[in-house]
């Protein structure tokens, strides 16, 4: 025996080279195996193509109109807004609850004043932040049942929640923010695709 | 007639011999049970333990036999919960049994914790015994959320959507981070059927584990007690604790006791509260799971409340999330934490009776406003017990050295 306590002739150096080498490659081995089990739980190529990007033309909406498509089990509005409509958005600004979208949630690139990318178009997220219920358009001259002072938005049926024309909640509804702003691109000039950010079309 | 009995009784011998040569039975009894001498002065608070273990045994079996009626799947699993209610013979119990149960389970290993606090048991040679059961209580809360999500409710859903977004709060990988979590871009199917597989078998064989740790951690120091003295320090000529007593027979009929008395109340609450007042079973959970209609009020079940309740106080969601999680990682820390020279309470002065009456307060206040709607006021309350709760440790920590303490006696008082 040796002083320490391993048998004559054995090389120590050796020895704790050989541990440590199986040890590292154990290590790596057991860490490539487990990414199999890792990559498992990503969304399946089901889940991916059910809740891909959606494709939208928007070449036949008229100035005032509203079209909506599903997109991952939502509704997604998107509205084509008049000269006339986007430059009375600021008058309202008084009687909003979030007139900025500072509580709201929107992509950096729809926070703005029309909360969109381009003023025309608003693409929206249809279920009203209170309890998910599809709020309706009403324009200005198109009030909802039994609202005088109406300037135009969108007006919850379940719970009165109201709008304006950029989906930013008034004071004094139930509903607690603005309506949600999915990430969505413009892909040419008549064609929305709703799911991806700008810098995501590439 | 002797003759007989005697045989019969010798052969049981030879068989009892025949299996201890090849599995040591006796001599593990005797070195748990029957040899290991435990404090003679344990009171009320040392019968949770036990409690917590049999909880565990409760929830193991009520799970395998809810399992066999149960169905994972988005489509199916709200209307399984409710066959199982209705239509299995005795399921209604089965299933109270368990989600009830889960509610028992964080009573007991709240007071089994705040034991450690009030006897100094988690202090020095016992900081393992204690991480090991902080691992435990961490394995649990995971348990009882993905429990939760399973019956495929209203609160089901939108508790799991919560829960999960938390993850979104972190910088960078959150987004990624809370899809791979999900399994999909929305809570869904493949999120049901993901925490069914981690809730019964996953998690289970995790929670075993740390519990014969945390077992084989207690069993190595013995189990401290109310006076915070270390009995194998003064041992007799049998080299037993003169102080202790065999842990077999005296404190097995203990835990009898504790057990029929737990069981009384446990059976009231099934049979005539078992819901709690949408305290254990939330009124929301029995509208199914809808992704398009969120509840008015989410908020956890009662014994995550605290936590959430830190997590609302914060204006910040990132920093509401990092202190919500240190709120949990800083108990792993009390062993250290607590400097004092003495560990029981009954020899700690003034001082620390105080602070852990107000940590106790903080905690409870925390976990009812936690519950509550959030007014403004309710916020500014929140932040109040938020600085409380942490004040604690920070004090914990510099004032328990110097804090004044009383002399502790040589043997166990009685």
């Amino acid at each position: 025996m040796s002083s320490d306590g391993s048998p004559e002739g054995v090389n120590n150096g050796r020895r704790r080279f050989l541990v440590a080498t199986t040890s590292a490659v154990g290590a790596v081995g057991a860490g490539a195996a487990a990414v199999p089990f890792v990559k498992s739980w990503n969304p399946s190529a089901k889940a991916q193509a059910v809740g891909a990007p959606v494709e939208v033309s928007v070449r036949e909406l008229e100035p005032g109109q509203l079209m909506k498509v599903q997109w991952r089990g939502q509704t997604i509005g998107i509205l084509r807004r008049t000269e006339q409509e986007i430059s009375d958005l600021p008058l309202v600004d008084g009687e909003l609850r979030d007139p900025d979208s500072a509580e709201s949630i929107q992509p950096e690139y729809a926070q703005n004043e029309v909360r969109s990318i381009r003023d025309e178009y608003l693409v929206v997220n249809m279920h009203c932040t209170h309890l998910g219920c599809v709020p309706a358009l009403n324009n200005k001259s198109n009030p909802p049942p039994g609202v005088d002072d109406w300037e135009g938005g969108f007006y919850c049926p379940c719970h009165k929640s109201r709008f304006d024309m950029a989906g930013r909640v008034y004071k004094g509804v139930p509903a607690p923010t603005n309506l949600t702003i999915p990430p969505y691109a413009f892909v040419d000039d008549e064609t929305v695709l709703i799911g991806v950010d700008p810098e995501g079309l590439a | 007639m002797a003759k007989p009995a005697s045989n019969f009784s010798r052969r049981m011998n030879d068989l009892g011999n025949w299996i201890d040569q090849r599995l040591p039975v006796s001599a593990f009894w005797k070195a748990t049970m029957t040899g290991y001498y435990a404090p003679k002065n344990f009171n009320f608070w040392y019968y949770l333990g036990s409690l917590a273990l049999l909880v565990l045994v409760m929830q193991i079996l009520t799970g395998i036999f809810l399992t066999m009626h149960y169905k994972p799947s988005a489509a199916e699993a709200f209307a399984s919960v409710e066959y199982i209610m209705r239509d299995v013979e005795w399921g209604w119990l089965i299933r109270y049994m368990h989600s009830t149960g889960a509610s028992f389970f964080f009573i007991v290993v709240y007071l089994h914790m705040f034991r450690s606090l009030l006897y100094g048991s988690h202090r020095a040679p016992r900081e393992l015994l204690w991480v090991f059961g902080m691992l435990i209580y961490l394995c649990l809360m995971a348990e009882a959320f993905f429990g939760y999500v399973l019956p495929w409710g209203q609160m089901s859903y939108w508790g799991a959507q919560v829960i999960i977004n938390l993850f979104g709060a972190i910088p960078v990988i959150g987004e990624p981070l809370t899809e791979w979590i999900r399994g999909d871009y929305f809570i869904s199917d493949a999120t049901l059927n993901r925490f069914f597989a981690l809730h019964v078998i996953a998690l289970p064989l995790l929670l075993l584990g740390l519990v014969l740790l945390h077992l084989v951690a207690l069993r190595e120091n013995g189990s401290n007690n109310p006076d915070g003295i270390e009995i194998k320090k003064n041992k007799g000529e049998d080299g037993n604790p003169v102080d202790g007593i065999p842990f077999h027979p005296y404190y097995t009929v203990k835990d009898i006791f504790g057990v029929a008395m737990f069981l009384l109340i446990f059976a009231f609450v099934i049979f005539f509260w078992p819901e709690a007042g949408g305290l254990f079973l939330e009124h929301d959970n029995f509208v199914p799971a809808d992704p398009l209609v969120t509840p008015e009020h989410i908020k956890p079940v009662w014994y995550f409340t605290p936590y959430y309740a830190i997590l609302k106080a914060v204006p910040d969601k990132l920093m509401g999330v990092i202190l919500m999680g240190l709120a949990v990682v800083i108990l792993f820390f009390l062993p250290w934490l607590d400097r004092s020279p003495v560990k029981s309470i009954r020899y700690k002065g003034i001082g620390y009776k105080l602070l852990l009456a107000m940590f106790a307060i903080a905690f409870v206040r925390l976990g009812m406003l936690g519950m509550a709607e959030g007014t403004p006021a309710q916020t500014i309350e929140m932040r109040v017990w938020t600085f409380v709760y942490f004040g604690f440790f920070v004090l914990l920590f510099f004032l328990s050295p110097k804090m004044k303490t009383k002399p502790v006696p040589e043997r166990l008082t009685h």
